[in-house]
């Protein structure tokens, strides 16, 4: 098995991790970091990829689609990390209803 | 002219007006209709080219792919960018009087910037130039929701983020394998280079899962009634008519243009579920005591008949979907501005507790029928050209049965209708305060609401654009 192969397995079961944790969890700081390592997950997959051929330069493309993911994933993150600041001033929980407000 | 674009410039005005708009809060309303009505002028601008031309590719910056990214327009990309510039015009006229100046000086950046992804989205030629518009669409429909504040928006507004990044990243994981075993991320160069493999299934599989998500298709339509129904009301009808059509048009592009043709399993899949949710959403809209959740579980119904096109897979089919996407868009706008405007005049959205709101707003309410007749999909609406063409083509390709849900669906939604407007006319035992609706508000949800109808009677239009380029030529002829 060549260790692009095996990187790009690695990032797949992150992905998977993270998604069960998405789930699993109920604190919204969680989910957040749930969905931190599913994002790592996939850009591990893609600079995996990017060596296709074995002893050959990797291919540039995927590296810098993966630049603009992170710079996405930032500010994502970001965004959900102020709502959650917001949602538990308010609500006195970081988590979200079971049911959803009537 | 290569050195002036239409498309471009659509882009690129509405980021400007929402970096205005937001360096100059003060004067935030009037920069951002004039940017409002730029974008219309735009859009009318790519049409002619269209119409002229032909569908046009437009190397953004002379790079080309596979480094650079790559505009491009046909008649698909031109109906969604007219549809969004026909909304977008409204919502802005309307939330002049909707929103408080402290709200305003958020929701008009927010919205160019909405604006603004929705047109790239539309006019991208490469699934990661996609992925990249459809975040920024999410962020920014995301902090529109939290805009109305109070528990109630800020957790849908998180709920929403959480499902939204999810769905992105099942996007993002089908689009790494599918350049992994292709070598582009360019629509027109994948079409070419797709072969059946393990790898493109497992793609085309999280790409859809993904899109889905975020289209609220049965069964994953879980988040959207309560993020739908907290926002501001000009948000919900933002959201509801363009924001969950965006992934719809992504989903529908690539099956067109990408996804192996042996997909027909998948497709009947997705009708079933879009049958279901129809019924589903139907009933459950019947249940709820509160306006806006209503007509939230109408627009998951809704979207359940534009997934009807798949298995049938004719140009008369695909034609019909997108046909109701457009009507749907204009007309969920009208009833979203109408049920705002209760709100606003009596402060709660209960159904049971609608107090003589014809007698005190007849020109909401009248609004609100109208669209509700092109919802229905009566003659002579918008709604009821796209439910006739789905029609058609469901028998001429002897799967009748999908025509039976589009009946059924109809009658849903009559009954809601007529459930809401029956409340409208009688006092209610609790008379409460009202204050004043702003005209804006009450003139912009009828004038949407007439758009929609006019959508029936001036159907060839519309149609004959569509044909711009072929979209729905290759694989999809009959």
């Amino acid at each position: 098995m060549i260790p692009a192969v095996l990187y790009a397995l690695v990032g797949m079961g992150l992905f998977a991790l993270g998604l069960f944790a998405l789930i699993v969890h109920t604190h919204l700081l969680r989910k957040i970091l749930a969905i931190n390592v599913m994002a790592s997950g996939v850009f591990l997959v893609l600079v995996a990829l990017a060596a296709r051929t074995r002893g050959a330069a990797p291919d540039p493309v995927p590296h810098a689609m993966v630049i603009t993911g992170i710079v996405v994933a930032v500010s994502a993150t970001a965004l959900a990390l102020a709502l959650m600041l917001r949602v538990s001033a308010e609500t006195g929980r970081a988590e979200l209803p079971e049911e959803p407000l009537e | 002219m290569p050195w002036l674009h239409w498309g471009v410039i659509a882009i690129v005005l509405p980021l400007a007006g929402a970096m205005s708009c937001f360096l100059w809060p003060r004067r935030a309303i009037p920069l951002g209709l004039v940017t409002a009505l730029g974008i219309v002028a735009c859009v009318a601008g790519l049409g002619w080219q269209l119409v002229e031309q032909g569908a046009q590719r437009y190397v953004v910056g002379g790079w080309g792919a596979p480094l650079g990214i790559d505009l491009y327009a046909d008649g698909l990309s031109l109906l969604m960018l007219m549809a969004t510039a026909a909304v977008g015009l409204g919502v802005s006229i309307y939330s002049i009087g909707y929103f408080n100046r402290e709200k305003a000086r958020y929701f008009w950046p927010l919205w160019m910037f909405l604006w603004a992804a929705l047109n790239a989205l539309f006019l991208s030629a490469d699934i990661f130039n996609l992925y990249v518009t459809l975040e920024l669409l999410g962020l920014a429909a995301v902090a529109l929701v939290a805009l109305a504040g109070g528990a109630e928006a800020l957790t849908g507004a998180m709920r929403y983020l959480l499902v939204s990044l999810l769905g992105s990243l099942f996007y993002l994981l089908g689009v790494a394998l599918l350049y992994h075993s292709s070598g582009s991320v360019d629509i027109a160069i994948l079409a070419a280079r797709v072969e059946s493999s393990p790898a493109v299934w497992a793609a085309v599989g999280l790409i859809s899962a993904g899109l889905l998500l975020k289209t609220a298709l049965f069964p994953l339509h879980f988040w959207l009634p309560s993020t739908h129904a907290s926002a501001p009301a000009p948000v919900s009808a933002l959201l509801s008519a363009l924001v969950v059509k965006a992934s719809f048009y992504i989903l529908l592009r690539l099956w067109l243009e990408i996804f192996p043709p042996t997909s027909a399993v998948l497709g009947q899949l997705l009708a079933l579920l879009g049958a279901a949710a129809v019924l589903w959403g139907g009933l459950q809209a019947l249940r709820q005591t509160r306006l806006k959740m209503l007509i939230a579980y109408s627009t998951v119904a809704q979207l359940g008949y534009l997934f009807l096109a798949f298995p049938l897979a004719s140009i008369t089919g695909w034609t019909g979907a997108l046909y109701m996407l457009l009507s749907h868009a204009v007309a969920k706008t009208a009833i979203f501005m109408a049920v705002g405007n209760i709100l606003y005049f009596g402060g709660h959205d209960r159904i049971a507790d609608l107090d003589r709101v014809v007698q005190r707003l007849p020109l909401t309410v009248t609004a609100f029928a109208l669209a509700g007749a092109s919802i229905m999909g009566l003659p002579p609406s918008g709604g009821f050209i796209a439910k006739w063409l789905l029609l058609e083509a469901a028998i001429r390709s002897g799967q009748w049965w999908w025509g039976g849900i589009l009946i059924l669906g109809g009658l849903l939604s009559a009954a809601w209708v007529f459930k809401v407007v029956g409340y409208a006319f009688t006092r209610s035992r609790a008379p409460h305060e009202s204050r004043a609706v702003p005209v804006g508000m009450e003139w912009s949800a009828l004038a949407m609401s007439m758009v929609a109808i006019l959508l029936g009677l001036f159907a060839s239009w519309p149609l004959a654009l569509m044909e711009i380029g072929l979209p729905f030529g290759g694989k999809g002829a009959e």
